[in-house]
């Protein structure tokens, strides 16, 4: 199929984006609306097969594998990008959805690219555009954050072309992505491995998602906590399905999640230990590997987008509106916000996997591939995370925001209110997704990489109703019971970002004490043992020259620097006076020629 | 603002609500004990045919997590706000 022409959908995405400062005023949100739609639409009716190949060195590149697995992955971001783009259609800066749009053309490019070599300039795209949405918040902290989230991404990023590289040269040149040997391991596949695991904030790879995500603008969060992490979702569904060590550290991460949730104040980096979380309940079923744990896992990426987006758009709501994300800021919302809170709870309800709503029918198939797989402990573990995600963003996030004391300060009780039209929409649209995948199973089941295997799991058993309903509401009952003992405190929570960002300081304590010290010390020994012991025998020796050698041969030396001296004391050095002498005796030189001539 | 209206309708009868909510755990935990209604053939372990097994392990390990979260939290990983300003 090379050399056919075949549109990316990044590539609408990114002309899209560069033509947005020409597009008029009255035009642009006409603009905004329908170059995400036109993505969608090119996702949606693209057929399946490699496309786009390119050749390129001794490679050829492959920007278009469109399958079943590329596929789910591409429609889902393709939607979010409506959604998010809709969420921020009244934000003025074009700077941001610039940004926003070449971010989430990085994260398609990625999706559908056939070669490691593309994935990695897409992968790097992805970062490098997405640290924008950081700094656009334009808070001192966010500059900070923005410089850790980059320098981390692109580790990771070197450690994925390390690999590339290592994997290139085992493979005599071959770049196809296809699958690892994930039995044995080559330390190539290791290494892009690690860089998969940062881009899905597996820990201790993880402490940058909270992080940034906390701190991103109102809108760019809603991008950045779908497109990211997703993507490494999929790529670990695609190189490395079935990879043991994946389960362990699928479930370590659900549990780590739910457990730093609990201590936390700020509603978003409540949410973004959650995307954690519920990343976790992915990495597991990739490394699970069956049929049921792969399209579990691709379920619920589908899932999460959508609810993480809409429970994001809440709690940007909320900082947008109030300007304030802080439990111990908020409280009591529910007269101003009543449908900001609707919103957020369908999200949460969808999160935590209530029945009818998106979580039920997509995080189910997970739990149900480990218990098939007779792997208890891997099972109850989630159960127990799940537990968890109904607590926090069920329970306390709704309650401490919209009920509860209030802690609003009277500026911030005055600025709430609901927002505008195109955050509600774009919330609805969010919300009613939520319900209808809930609802009706086989719009996300006929997607998935294997939709025979789909078709056969029925989430709505008595069963399994019963389980999840038992779980959630007695929850509920666990979390009103010891409602004192989740009553938010201004603190924040260390995480291993401690590491890096003690580390740094450490290493500019080191510089500016330690190295300083010892380069000041080298210094004066240079000069105390070398340059003064240098200067001496120079001296000596032009002593010697001067004493010895000219004296020896015939003074021709001194003579001249005698003359010169005297010369040097001759001239007193007013300018004006020697200019005039040097006329008056060029003049009389003239007139001498003259009268001679 | 009828939605609003709606949320304090209920908030001032927070007891009925309450009440109710709590006969409706104990309807499911009821039903749950009803072999003919839930069916329990896709229990994983024995241990899921104890009736309301799944409400105690809910209501435990809510309590669990929270109390473990804590004394992780109070273990010094909760620190002041400008702890990194410092």
């Amino acid at each position: 199929m090379i050399g056919d022409f075949w549109v990316h959908p990044s590539l609408i995405l990114i002309l899209g984006a560069l033509l947005l400062p020409l597009v008029p005023a009255r035009l642009r949100q006409g603009w905004l609306l329908i170059v995400p739609l036109l993505v969608f639409a090119r996702i949606a009716t693209m057929s399946q097969g490699a496309f786009g190949g390119v050749h390129f060195l001794d490679w050829v590149l492959t920007f278009g594998r469109v399958d079943a697995l590329s596929h789910v992955f591409g429609y889902i971001m393709g939607l979010m990008c409506v959604v998010a783009t809709l969420y921020g259609l009244h934000v003025k800066e074009n700077a941001q959805h610039i940004a926003a749009w070449i971010y989430v053309a990085g994260s398609l490019g990625v999706i559908y690219a056939g070669d490691l070599l593309t994935l990695f300039v897409f992968w790097e795209l992805m970062a490098l555009s997405s640290v924008f949405l950081i700094w656009f918040r334009q808070r001192p902290q966010s500059l900070g954050a923005g410089f850790r989230y980059l320098l981390v991404h692109l580790t990771g990023g070197v450690a994925l072309l390390a690999g590339i590289i290592l994997h290139s040269q085992a493979t005599g040149g071959n770049l196809a992505f296809t699958t690892f040997d994930v039995t044995h391991p080559t330390p190539a596949a290791w290494l892009i491995l690690s860089g998969f695991l940062l881009n899905a904030a597996v820990p201790p790879l993880h402490a940058w998602l909270p992080d940034a995500y906390a701190e991103g603008t109102f809108n760019g969060s809603i991008f950045l906590c779908a497109f990211t992490t997703k993507t490494a979702v999929y790529a670990l569904c695609r190189g490395f399905p079935g990879m043991e060590i994946l389960v362990p550290l699928g479930v370590a991460m659900a549990l780590y999640g739910v457990v730093y949730a609990v201590l936390e104040n700020d509603c978003r980096r409540l949410l973004a230990y959650h995307i954690i979380s519920q990343v976790g309940y992915m990495v597991a079923g990739v490394g699970l590997g069956t049929q049921m744990a792969i399209n579990g896992a691709c379920a619920h990426a589908f899932a999460h987008i959508l609810y993480k987006g809409l429970l994001f758009m809440g709690c940007g709501a909320v900082l947008h509106m109030t300007g304030e994300s802080k439990f111990t800021a908020l409280g009591g919302l529910w007269k101003k916000m009543p449908w900001t809170f609707v919103f957020t709870l369908i999200g949460g309800l969808s999160i935590s996997a209530f029945p009818l709503f998106s979580g039920f029918v997509s995080k189910s198939m997970i739990v149900a591939a480990s218990f098939e797989e007779h792997r208890l402990w891997v099972g109850f573990l989630l159960m127990l995370a799940s537990v968890g995600t109904f607590l926090h963003t069920g329970l306390k996030v709704p309650y401490f925001i919209w009920f509860g004391k209030s802690h609003c300060r009277p500026e911030t009780w005055e600025r709430a209110k609901e927002p505008p039209w195109n955050m509600n929409a774009a919330m609805v649209i969010a919300s009613a997704l939520c319900i209808f995948i809930g609802c009706y199973t086989p719009y996300l089941y006929n997607l998935l990489p294997d939709p025979e295997a789909a078709r056969n799991f029925h989430p709505y058993t008595s069963y399994h109703l019963s389980e999840t309903l038992q779980l959630l509401l007695f929850t509920a009952v666990g979390f009103f019971l010891l409602l004192k003992k989740l009553e938010p405190t201004p603190t924040i929570s260390l995480d291993l970002d401690l590491c890096y960002r003690m580390g740094g300081r450490a290493f500019l304590w080191l510089a500016r004490k330690p190295i300083q010290f010892v380069d000041t010390c080298v210094g004066e020994i240079y000069r105390v043992l070398g340059l003064l012991p240098l200067m001496l025998t120079s001296r000596l020796v032009g002593v010697f020259d001067n004493r010895v050698i000219d004296g020896l041969v015939d003074g021709f030396a001194s003579t001249i620097r005698g003359v010169g001296s005297r010369l040097r004391v001759a001239q007193r050095g007013p300018v004006q006076e020697n200019l005039t002498l040097v006329f008056a005796v060029g003049i009389l030189l003239i007139l001498a020629l003259l009268y001679l001539v | 603002m009828k939605l609003a209206r709606f949320i304090e309708f209920l908030r001032n009868r927070l007891r009925t609500v309450v009440r109710l909510c709590l006969g409706v755990l104990a309807l499911l935990v009821l039903l749950d004990a009803i072999p003919g209604l839930v069916d329990k053939e896709h229990a994983h372990t024995t241990a899921e045919h104890f009736p309301g097994f799944w409400s105690i392990f809910g209501f435990v390990g809510c309590g669990v997590l929270i109390i473990v979260s804590k004394w992780f939290g109070h273990a010094g990983i909760m620190q002041r706000e400008d702890y990194y300003d410092r």
